[in-house]
């Protein structure tokens, strides 16, 4: 390759080496030293600083045998100077359930992409894949098979199921009300055939979180977000309320008083929940992990629609099912999800998310369609305008039309 | 012989199962968590029903690593964690440690190779971002460079827990947000500000009527120019979604003289105490000033510590807004309100103040 023994000068993207935080510049450059792609990408980059605009050209389709998906074709603007990143596409590898990793399996795909990329990666990717940045096209499928052959596998792009993702659940932490690891490797098994090969009028995202604090942001992101919740009471030790009380936690203005739904009372002893007011919102469990912690009946809430402001403006999940056992083999949840991809799929435009289908057709039908019942937890409020659809009218007997 | 079956070509095998990549204390307790403590700013203990504690400690990282930096990490992790390690939805590295006596020898050796600990509770964690110039082809400005330059002025906030409540900062590099920041304490957005450019090319690379579709605003019509078969765009109608850029390569918007960012703020995802919500728009433009970005960066910074200084407890960005109302926002900030702000696309009269709740 050309260019390799040359030193770039870079004196914009020097002034990012200064300073506290872990620079990405550096990152960089120690590649660069080694790496005609990554000295590339660093003259490139120094060119898009002094010129204030990106050098990377409009997609391209390009990818692996038998796959829509996983690799995003990119090419520089400016192949004559950059040579080594002419081509320079991203592969997307599907994390394991909670980014849990060993170094021996992290060590493993450093080799490959080292002997075939960059050497450069995003330790993730904004929809949760282990990210490698940076390769020319002859290197794909060697790429592909040597991971493959050591477990991984590749994300989606395009019109697909974009990899699932999940929060720590419960290999991490105490409030995680299902098994989001477990969940989210079996939809990502189970669907493994859109997740590769787009067959959806646009992308769908399943974010899986444990609990309501909703660390995976799936309320915002996800196309269908699957979120923790219990049903029965708020598990109390008051022991442990009295201790935070005595280490100087004011049980009355930190937790009573923060509650949305008032259902708290504390009078100095012991800390008494109406629970049938309680709207799991967390504050309590949060404030007070030692003592308090979801109740024992345990399942999800299934909200759908997220997505970012492209077109019609951004829109948070909302509520389809209030509440759903989460087990394997997770039938329910399968037949619902299935369910909604067939409607999705005979009713939805190019580039259109189900949220965006959902608004254009209403909710009301999208509901009779998939045959759930309308609920009250669905809406922060019923409608306010008077402009009904009734699909029925009386008739006198015998009338004529 | 086994070399030939080793090189394989495997399809559709999906992620490797989660369980094999578990530290044993982690496989032993899983699903029996009891609590969690903050043991100090970067430092995490589960407690197990079972009395066993598993420790964390979380490392900063830039997201964009390197090879060698990942092999870094995975020798700390054999040193201390018996290579046990995952990352956080936030890009922070975390470290999983059985023996609590490693935690400050391991601490030592990551502040020793120049990356942080902390990024816990009341802290600012690390800037969930996009790829920017680095390597994206729609963004109105850099990525990793403003995290850098912003995480530079709030390193102290990632080391420490002086905060009221958690705050989140994302970056997404133009309005397609694949960062999804539209629920963020703050939200820094690439914004294009001038109508896209028509390329003399357009009718060899673009289908003409799905690129008049493209546009939501309907401000794109088929034209015909010197005889050859185009479109034009009716500059009073754009709103710079780049929606056209995205289905039709020949109309650009990218430029070096009206590309910027936006500042969001408000936004958050847990349903602690109240429920989600959108980030709503403070400031509507900050020049792309290369390559450190003074005014996002001081701007960022401003609104962190005026929320410091006045929220109570617990409460986040968002909450404090509520409660204080946008016209204390802005005139504690000192940020100007402009028409910019008002909202006019679709779900506007939503927005506008109906009452008389409000601060003279």
């Amino acid at each position: 390759m050309a260019n390799e023994t040359k030193k770039t000068s870079t004196p914009l993207l020097d002034e990012l080496e200064k300073g506290k935080w872990p620079s990405f510049v550096k990152e960089i450059k120690k590649m660069a030293d080694k790496n005609p792609r990554a000295k590339d990408l660093l003259g490139q980059l120094e060119q898009s600083y002094k010129d204030k605009v990106t050098h990377w050209k409009h997609g391209g389709l390009v990818g692996v045998r038998g796959y829509g998906g996983g690799v995003i074709g990119r090419y520089s603007d400016s192949p004559d100077k950059f040579p080594n990143v002419a081509h320079f596409h991203t592969i997307r590898i599907n994390q394991p359930s909670g980014w849990f990793y060993t170094s021996k399996a992290l060590r493993e795909i450093c080799d490959v992409w080292e002997q075939h990329g960059s050497g450069l990666t995003n330790m993730h990717g904004s929809t949760g894949d282990l990210v490698l940045l940076g390769t020319s096209t002859d290197n794909l499928e060697p790429i592909f098979t040597k991971l493959t052959n050591k477990g991984w596998d590749l994300g989606g792009s395009g019109s697909v199921l974009r990899t699932p993702s999940c929060c720590a659940g419960p290999a991490r932490c105490e409030f995680a009300c299902y098994d989001t690891l477990n969940l989210t490797y079996d939809l990502t098994q189970a669907y493994q055939d859109v997740l590769h090969r787009p067959q959806f009028p646009y992308k769908w995202k399943f974010k899986m979180s444990g609990c309501p604090n909703d660390c995976v942001a799936s309320v915002a992101r996800a196309d269908m977000s699957i979120i923790g919740i219990w049903k029965d009471d708020i598990q109390v030790d008051q022991e442990a309320v009295r201790a935070y009380a005595k280490s100087g936690v004011d049980v009355q203005s930190e937790i009573c008083d923060l509650c949305p739904t008032k259902c708290m009372s504390w009078d100095g002893k012991d800390l008494k929940i109406v629970n049938k007011w309680c709207n799991k919102c967390m504050h309590c469990i949060n404030a007070m992990p030692k003592a308090l912690r979801p109740g024992k009946e345990r399942g999800a809430a299934i909200l759908i629609g997220a997505k970012a402001p492209i077109l019609q403006g951004a829109q948070m999940s909302s509520v389809l099912v209030p509440f759903m056992k989460m087990e394997p083999p997770y039938k329910e949840l399968k037949d619902l999800v299935e369910k909604i991809w067939d409607f999705w799929g005979e009713y939805g435009k190019n580039r259109e998310r189900i949220g965006e289908l959902i608004q254009r057709v209403g909710m009301g039908q999208f509901l009779e369609a998939l045959e759930i019942e309308p609920k009250p937890q669905m809406v922060a409020n019923p409608r306010t305008n008077p402009f009904i659809f009734y699909e029925e009218y009386f008739e006198e007997e015998g009338e004529q039309k | 012989m086994e070399s030939v079956q080793a090189e394989q070509r495997r399809t559709d095998i999906g992620p490797p199962k989660y369980d094999q990549f578990l530290h044993p204390v982690i496989k032993k307790n899983y699903g029996k968590w009891k609590y969690h403590e903050i043991v100090k700013p970067g430092v995490l203990v589960h407690v197990s029903d079972t009395g066993d504690k598993i420790y964390t400690v979380r490392m900063g990282s830039p997201r964009l690593i390197n090879v060698d930096t990942i092999r870094m990490v995975c020798d700390l992790a054999d040193k201390y964690c018996e290579g046990y390690l995952r990352f956080t939805s936030r890009h922070n590295v975390e470290f999983l440690l059985a023996d609590q006596s490693k935690i400050d020898p391991l601490i030592n050796e990551i502040e020793a190779n120049g990356y942080p600990v902390g990024g816990t509770g009341k802290s600012i964690t690390n800037i969930v971002h996009t790829q920017g110039w680095v390597h994206c082809h729609t963004p109105a400005t850099d990525a990793s460079g403003i995290v850098k330059a912003v995480m530079d002025e709030l390193y102290d906030y990632f080391k420490t827990m002086k905060l009221p409540a958690k705050l989140r900062i994302a970056l997404a590099c133009c309005l397609n947000m694949c960062g999804a920041v539209h629920c963020s304490d703050i939200a820094i957005l690439g914004v294009h500000r001038r109508p896209p450019k028509i390329l003399p090319n357009l009718n060899k690379i673009c289908e003409i009527p799905t690129t008049v579709a493209a546009c939501p605003t309907g401000a794109i019509a088929p034209a015909v120019v010197d005889g050859v078969q185009t479109v034009e765009v009716n500059e009073e109608k754009c709103m710079f979604c780049g929606n056209c850029y995205t289905m039709c390569p020949a109309m650009p918007l990218a430029n070096s003289l009206n590309d910027g960012v936006s500042i969001w703020v408000g936004g958050k995802v847990s349903n602690a105490r109240h429920a989600p919500m959108f980030s709503k728009l403070a400031i509507p433009y900050l020049p792309n000033n290369p390559p450190r970005w003074p005014e996002v960066v001081n701007a960022v910074k401003n609104i962190v510590e005026v929320y410091a200084k006045d929220a109570k407890k617990y409460e986040r960005v968002g909450e404090w807004i509520e409660r204080i109302g946008w016209p204390r926002f802005f005139s504690m900030t000192g940020i100007e309100f402009t028409k910019y702000h008002i909202d006019d696309y679709r779900f506007a009269a939503t927005t506008f103040n109906t009452s008389t709740h409000f601060t003279l």
